[in-house]
């Protein structure tokens, strides 16, 4: 039955997903791969009188995004991994005035230029921060194009709810994949938003800012701010699993390498090896405790990235020493093959769960 | 009684942080008339830069968004294109406009979008202890040039208002002074023109400030006065660069 | 039933249309499918490949190191994936650019002069449309009938007059292997 189910890139899903979630404004800087992306809004955006601007820069974008987001508007950036760097700045600025936005990265190898396929190497400055001070953004991140849909209207209204950037991150893979989407009923229900600078008519001034220069007042920012991450952590993770109830070797994966981790897992499964899959969906906050569980029954556990190793640390915390945590990843747009990860899961498994 | 004179309406009732003798206080003043004057305060919202007008928000009493160092026009698209019909200006120094923003201010006025700019030019960044800006004189001491600004090092002062005036995206472009009484009602003018562009639907305008900045000029209040007009008006001349899309 | 196709050739010669068109005609047969390109700096001209998954359960890895099927349109397409085959997997190969044999024995070689048929027909750019026809003739992996939808979702509207001769195409691949 086909139903309502067509055939998309991710990037063209993300677009597609973000009007109807009622992005009233995107800005964007060419890049690959992320292209398809500002060209379905270049053409969709004006179709239902709303805003596509191709900006000079990553770094006028951001800031354009600021301005529309300080305004009031529902607004949206993608960009890929360089690109998201020359962000940094105005997402430092976004967040400590804590203005909802969202941002899309479809990551790409690197440091540096880097190369243009895909990568998952963009985790910490996703995570951790990115830029100055103490700050983070919601991390969501979609492992079909499916979930791009749904995790970039999730993201739309996380924004709002907290006033808070939300970062979608992908990667080149699911950018330019096509799969069947469905978009439901993606509602876009805007909250009002009484601190927007839409001019002072009826109410006193609004000064959207992240200027302290009162010490005092910048650290009360600070813990407001931290306050805020707390409740996020409480309300907001999501994580999804798969044959994780009786693993063994548990595989934490996000994005493209869950699914590829979750056929080296059927291939292991298939050898009687009790392996499962533990695949955040938020990045930020992190399912520290569903991973803190599973290190109660599991052996051992691998997170597995298109990186040198940038997660694994997040799960090293969550397990807390309990158990041995190995790390396997692919670099510089290096896709590992499901079998290749199945070998690895083969190795631990031999190693770890024998034991 | 008859009131002849009093703060306009659109001017907080605040103290300033601004140096004895600066003439931020002055330009603000006339940004505060002219609001009044059009009677936009209630659509109004303000960019401020990074600088020394970085707490412009806290002087003039419209809604206003602090933007990063350089990217108050970008800050400013957004704005106006999220809200058409909101008057939004920016307010920058030569270090924000000049040389950190110069992508954005370029961008912004070639894409002719509706906004106006403040931009206050006085040779220095005033804010960080007077350093060499690009609007620096040639020969200028200051903290970064300290035997003057040296061209085969520095190159040679940026006449922004000359440049911008080749883009066909702007509609208004005048370059005044604040340090007499004639050229304080000259620089109402041109301010109040670059805001009526604006409410008219008129695209991008732009007036560059030539200020003072006695404090990191090493001058009292009076003599800096007169350096603006010895020195800075003979290479930055004043004058309207186009009006109504018309270069002059 | 699962099917992992990799489909490779010149930049140009519908490589990735033909892994849409099959991707396509698997989503409306209720498959679950995924249409993963190759994607790099050449626009034109370069070789291109896609990896189609089509599986009656949830789709794991979209990533594919032992593809059941190998459509090759070009000998440097052939050369790079006919390896990574697994035992007893199909390898289409359009003969009429690609004048070596297959070398290995563990699997079914299907040969099909693609772009020769495709010129006969009056059009070489549907010579992906014959190679799918005999993909879809030895695998049955998706209806004959199903492809015809499929062209329309995927064929812009403009082009649309030119989904009889891709169908036309199709058969003849079809005929052609069977």
């Amino acid at each position: 039955m086909l139903g309502d189910k067509v055939l998309m890139v991710g990037n063209e899903a993300i677009g597609e997903a973000a009007i109807r979630a009622g992005c009233q404004l995107y800005f964007a800087y060419p890049i690959t791969p992320q292209s398809e992306l500002p060209q379905l809004l270049a053409r969709r955006m004006p179709e239902e009188g709303r805003v596509f601007l191709q900006a000079e820069s990553e770094v006028a974008a951001i800031n354009i995004v600021y301005g529309a987001a300080g305004a009031g508007a529902r607004v949206m950036t993608s960009s890929s991994s360089p690109g998201i760097s020359l962000k940094q700045e105005g997402i430092s600025y976004i967040a400590g005035a804590e203005l909802p936005c969202v941002i899309v990265n479809i990551v790409r190898g690197g440091p540096g230029l880097g190369g243009i396929q895909p990568a998952q190497s963009d985790y910490f400055q996703a995570t951790k921060g990115g830029g100055h001070g103490d700050y983070r953004l919601i991390v969501l991140a979609p492992a079909s194009v499916q979930e791009m849909v749904d995790l970039t209207a999730l993201a739309f209204d996380l924004a709002d709810k907290y006033r808070n950037p939300v970062m979608v991150l992908g990667d080149g893979t699911l950018g330019q994949m096509m799969e069947p989407v469905e978009f439901g009923d993606i509602k876009a229900e805007i909250p009002s938003k009484p601190w927007a600078t839409t001019g002072r008519k009826g109410r006193a001034r609004n000064v959207i800012n992240s200027l302290y220069l009162d010490p005092n007042k910048l650290e009360e920012h600070n813990w407001h701010l931290q306050a805020k991450y707390r409740r996020i952590e409480g309300a907001e993770v999501r994580y999804d699993s798969f044959n994780l109830a009786d693993a063994q070797l548990v595989v934490v994966a996000y994005g493209i390498s869950a699914r590829i981790a979750r056929t080296a897992i059927e291939m292991a499964r298939a050898d009687g090896i009790a392996a499962g899959l533990l695949r955040p969906i938020t990045l930020f906050p992190f399912p520290t405790g569903a991973i803190a569980q599973a290190a109660e029954k599991a052996a051992a556990f691998l997170s597995l990235e298109l990186s040198a190793g940038q997660m694994v640390e997040d799960v090293r915390l969550a397990v807390n020493g309990r158990r041995p945590v190995h790390f396997y990843g692919r670099t510089g747009g290096i896709i590992p093959t499901p079998q290749e990860v199945y070998e690895e899961i083969k190795k631990l498994a031999g190693e770890e769960v024998a034991k | 009684m008859k009131v002849v004179f009093e703060r306009p309406q659109a001017l907080s009732d605040v103290t300033t942080h601004y140096c004895p003798g600066c003439t931020h206080g002055i330009i603000h003043r006339l940004v505060a008339e002219t609001i009044d004057e059009l009677g936009i305060l209630e659509r109004t919202i303000g960019v401020a830069s990074v600088g020394c007008s970085v707490l412009a928000y806290d002087y003039l009493e419209c809604d206003w968004q602090q933007a990063a160092h350089g990217r108050a026009p970008a800050v400013a698209t957004g704005i106006k294109r999220a809200l058409p019909d909101s008057i939004v200006f920016t307010y920058q120094g030569d270090g924000d406009l000049a040389s950190i923003g110069t992508a954005e201010i370029i961008h912004a006025a070639n894409r002719g979008e509706a906004i106006t700019v403040i931009y206050v030019n006085n040779t220095n960044y005033g804010m960080t202890g007077g350093q060499m800006a690009p609007t620096t004189l040639v020969g200028q001491v200051t903290t970064t040039s300290p035997r003057g600004r040296d061209t085969k090092e520095a190159g040679y002062p940026l006449r922004m208002a000359e440049m911008l005036a080749t883009l066909k995206g702007v509609n208004y472009l005048a370059r005044v002074a604040v340090n007499s009484p004639a050229n304080i009602m000259k620089a109402k003018r041109a301010i109040k023109q670059a805001f009526t562009v604006q409410v008219e639907d008129g695209g991008f305008a732009l007036v560059e400030v030539l200020s003072t900045c006695p404090t990191n000029w090493r001058l009292d209040p009076v003599e800096a006065l007169k350096w603006l007009d010895d020195n800075m008006i003979p290479y930055y001349p004043l004058a309207e660069f186009k009006v109504s899309g018309e270069v002059k | 039933m699962k099917h992992e196709v990799i489909v490779a050739g010149f930049g140009g010669q519908g490589v990735l249309l033909l892994g849409q068109v099959l991707a396509y005609a698997g989503m409306v047969e209720g498959k679950e499918v995924s249409w993963l390109p190759s994607y790099g700096p050449e626009m034109r001209g370069g070789t291109a490949n896609c990896t189609v998954v089509l599986s009656d359960t949830e789709i794991g890895s979209p990533v594919v190191s032992q593809p059941s099927c190998v459509i090759a349109l070009n000998l440097p397409s052939m050369e790079k994936f006919e390896p990574m085959l697994k035992p007893g997997g199909r390898l289409i190969i359009n003969t009429s650019l690609i004048d070596k044999k297959a070398e290995r024995a563990d699997i079914e070689v299907v040969e099909v002069p693609a772009t020769e048929i495709a010129n006969e027909l009056g059009s070489g750019r549907v010579a992906n449309m014959v190679a799918l026809g005999a993909f879809v003739q030895q695998t049955k992996a998706v209806d004959f009938t199903t492809l015809e939808e499929a062209l329309k979702k995927v064929l812009p509207q403009r082009r649309h007059e030119l989904i009889p001769l891709n169908l036309q195409a199709i058969q003849r691949g079809a005929e052609e292997t069977k």
